[in-house]
């Protein structure tokens, strides 16, 4: 399986869980560490696990994730959805 | 962290279309979402630069604020009309409207049906959440039976307040739309399918194939009182068995 | 010089917006202005311009408020019942600074009232019916050529301040046939470019419409931004036409069609060796105020004649103060006065 990784902008985060509820490999999960706006955020706790699925960062509702992802073959595409 | 990203390709990035703004929405809103989708969609048919949105009243009166192309903000209700002039008179701008429960489905309810009936060649964003968020969690015409809002505290009751309406099953009674279809965005495969939707009823614009509309459930967890997480399983479990997702038509 | 034709007021309203540029036009059915709906449902097409017979009023003026931000030179009309329907989307436009212009073929209220011609939308029109502090430029036409040489006006006025302006005539007006000489069409495509407009965000920042902000101290400032337009059109926009003024004792003060009855009325005074003048507001915003104090330096009595129950009275009240008298005439429910009505009425005021 390709190996991927996520940067999340804690920032923007709202720390709503969807991305931590999304994430097939148990990736994500909510830090402790309040951001500027008072949120709980969601950090990369697992990071080994990342598959660079993307459906984080497709769930995120203040698109605050970005995924990167192991090329496999000769063409990568982008994450549809 | 860069020695976790190199050698990897980045696949999925912020739209170029989106600002830099951050988002006003609560905690876990679909309108972040479909809002990153339209977005994405702008990219990839590379169509911002004409691209002209309109902004309703409520959750996303904000909209303007997203998108990097022109905007209109425009009265309540009158979003699907006000596209309809600004198409008329531009035929070659790309021109979407965004509207939720209260605006489409209530006080803009003849703007609505008669933008369809007429096939104005405009895409229109419905986000259905069963509730008005901006102003308090009031009934909304899309509000399900017994469910609790703020002006129906003891659950909506069909006898006085009527029944959750299709709207999307109404406008797919006419002969002009080209598309009509109802998403939703719970899980990662219904965000691609959203996605998809999007990018058809955008496409169909840009081929003139006339009026587009794009139901999407959404949750309003602050409204409906739960949790993202919740508010995610209840339009799974229980909104769609009351809006069932799908294309109802496509005369495409 | 354009074509000299026998048109009734509806259709040359029509006929001159389309002379004008008028690239879109969205309105709904409503007596007594049907004719210039059909005029433009003719002849739109024909020229490759947009006319779209919307579901309501609001429907139509939103339409306006959608071409007007892409830059289109843009009308709506009705009358009285329909443009209550339209004040929100008109405080929109105004909010927004947006151009369009709105015709109301005025008839009796409230409520449904009836078809016959009447003046009881003043207050409406010039104070403002829609929320908010704004105002939009009233123009006034007496007669049927006038009603195509304000519409004309009218575009160019819009466009000159980006302001919604009104042309505020009654539904006798509206039916009326007169000879009309009409003007040289304008090219739409001849007009100046927009740079304000929602035409697409290529090469520039994008362009947003709104009438909008949470921030007290911001929409303060965009409220005054929209005052310094008023105090400019102010200065620079009134016009009003006075006759037989310099040596009056007595002036009627009326607008549109009651003007123009009055000027009949003149004549009749005159013979009777009645020194009666006229004053014609025609733009009813910005009102003509300090005209009129002039006038009524001069003159004992200016007596206001209107088709409604004293709307125009008011601001001839504000202007003439204690200069004159100030006495009024009115007919209500669309009910016209005759010249005769009107003379028998300035001479109770004749001593």
């Amino acid at each position: 399986m390709p190996r991927g990784a996520v940067v999340i902008d804690a920032e923007r985060c709202k720390g709503c869980g969807l991305c931590i509820a999304a994430c097939p490999k148990k990736v994500l999960a909510l830090s402790g560490r309040l951001n500027r706006s008072g949120y709980d955020t969601a950090h990369v706790e697992r990071p080994e696990d990342c598959i660079g699925c993307a459906a984080c960062a497709m769930t995120c509702p203040e698109v605050a994730i970005e995924v990167y992802r192991e090329a496999v073959g000769v063409t990568e595409g982008r994450a549809h959805g | 962290m860069s020695s976790d990203i190199a050698g990897m390709t980045k696949v999925f990035a912020r739209p170029g279309s989106l600002t830099d703004a951050r988002f006003t929405y609560c905690p876990g809103c679909h309108h972040g979402i479909i809002t990153r989708i339209i977005a994405q969609t702008l990219d990839e048919l590379r169509i911002t630069e004409r691209t002209v949105g309109v902004a309703p009243v409520g959750c996303s009166v904000f909209a303007y604020l997203w998108y990097r192309c022109d905007a209109i903000q425009a009265a309540h209700g009158r979003a699907s009309a006000v596209a309809t002039g600004l198409k008329r008179a531009r035929p070659d701008l790309f021109v979407f409207s965004y509207q939720g429960d209260g605006d489409f489905a209530s006080i803009g309810t003849a703007e609505s049906i008669h933008a369809a009936n007429r096939g104005e060649n405009i895409s229109v964003i419905f986000v259905n959440n069963q509730v008005y968020g901006m102003t308090g969690g009031e009934l909304a015409p899309t509000t399900l039976v017994n469910q609790r809002t703020s002006t129906t505290p003891d659950g909506r009751d069909p006898k006085l307040f009527g029944y959750p309406i299709r709207f999307s099953e109404m406008i797919a009674q006419l002969d002009a739309p080209a598309y009509v279809t109802r998403q939703a965005l719970f899980d990662t495969q219904r965000i691609r399918s959203a996605a998809v939707a999007i990018r058809k009823a955008f496409e169909y614009q840009l081929a003139g194939k006339g009026y587009s509309l794009v139901e999407i459930l959404s949750t309003c967890p602050t409204n409906w009182r739960m949790s993202p997480l919740q508010a995610n399983r209840h339009v799974a479990d229980v909104v769609t068995e009351v809006y069932p997702l799908g294309d109802l038509i496509d005369r495409g | 010089m354009g074509e000299r034709v026998l048109l009734r007021g509806n259709e040359v309203i029509a006929e001159a917006a389309i002379r004008a540029g008028c690239q879109c036009y969205f309105a709904y059915p409503i007596t007594p202005q049907a004719e210039l709906l059909e005029h433009m449902a003719r002849h739109m097409p024909r020229l490759g311009r947009t006319f779209v017979q919307a579901e309501s009023e609001i429907g139509a003026i939103s339409m306006v408020y959608g071409a007007a931000a892409a830059g289109a030179r843009t009308m709506t009309s009705s009358s009285s019942p329909g443009i209550s329907l339209k004040q929100e989307g008109i405080s929109y436009l105004a909010g927004s600074n947006l151009p369009a212009v709105i015709v109301n073929i005025v008839r009796g209220g409230p409520g449904l009232g009836n078809i016959a011609p009447a003046q009881c939308d003043y207050f409406q029109a010039t104070k403002g019916g829609g929320h908010g502090d704004y105002r939009i430029i009233v123009l006034g036409p007496s007669t049927v050529p006038e009603a195509g040489d304000l519409t004309m006006l009218a575009f160019e006025l819009a466009d000159k301040y980006r302001i919604p302006v009104m042309i505020l005539a009654d539904g006798m007006l509206g039916q009326m046939m007169e000879p009309v000489e009409l003007p040289e069409p304008i090219d739409p495509a001849s007009l100046p470019k927009k740079e304000w407009a929602t035409t697409g965000a290529a090469g520039r920042k994008p362009n947003i419409i709104l009438s909008f902000d949470l921030d007290p101290e911001a929409l303060k400032r965009m409220n005054l931004a929209l005052q310094a337009k008023y105090r400019q059109i102010e200065a620079n926009e009134v016009r009003f036409e006075g006759t037989a003024t310099e040596d009056a004792d007595l002036v009627i003060a009326a607008h549109g069609t009651i003007a123009r009855i009055a000027k009949t009325v003149v004549r009749m005074a005159r013979a009777d060796g009645i020194r009666l003048g006229l004053f014609r507001p025609i733009t009813l915003w910005p009102f003509p105020y300090s005209a009129l104090r002039t006038i009524a330096d001069r003159a004992r009595t200016v007596l206001t004649v209107e088709m409604s129950a004293g709307q125009m009275w008011e601001d001839v009240r504000l202007a003439v103060a204690e200069r004159a008298a100030t006495p009024f005439y009115g007919e209500l429910g669309g009910v016209v006065p005759t010249p005769r009505g009107i003379l028998s009425e300035v001479k109770k005021h004749v001593q």
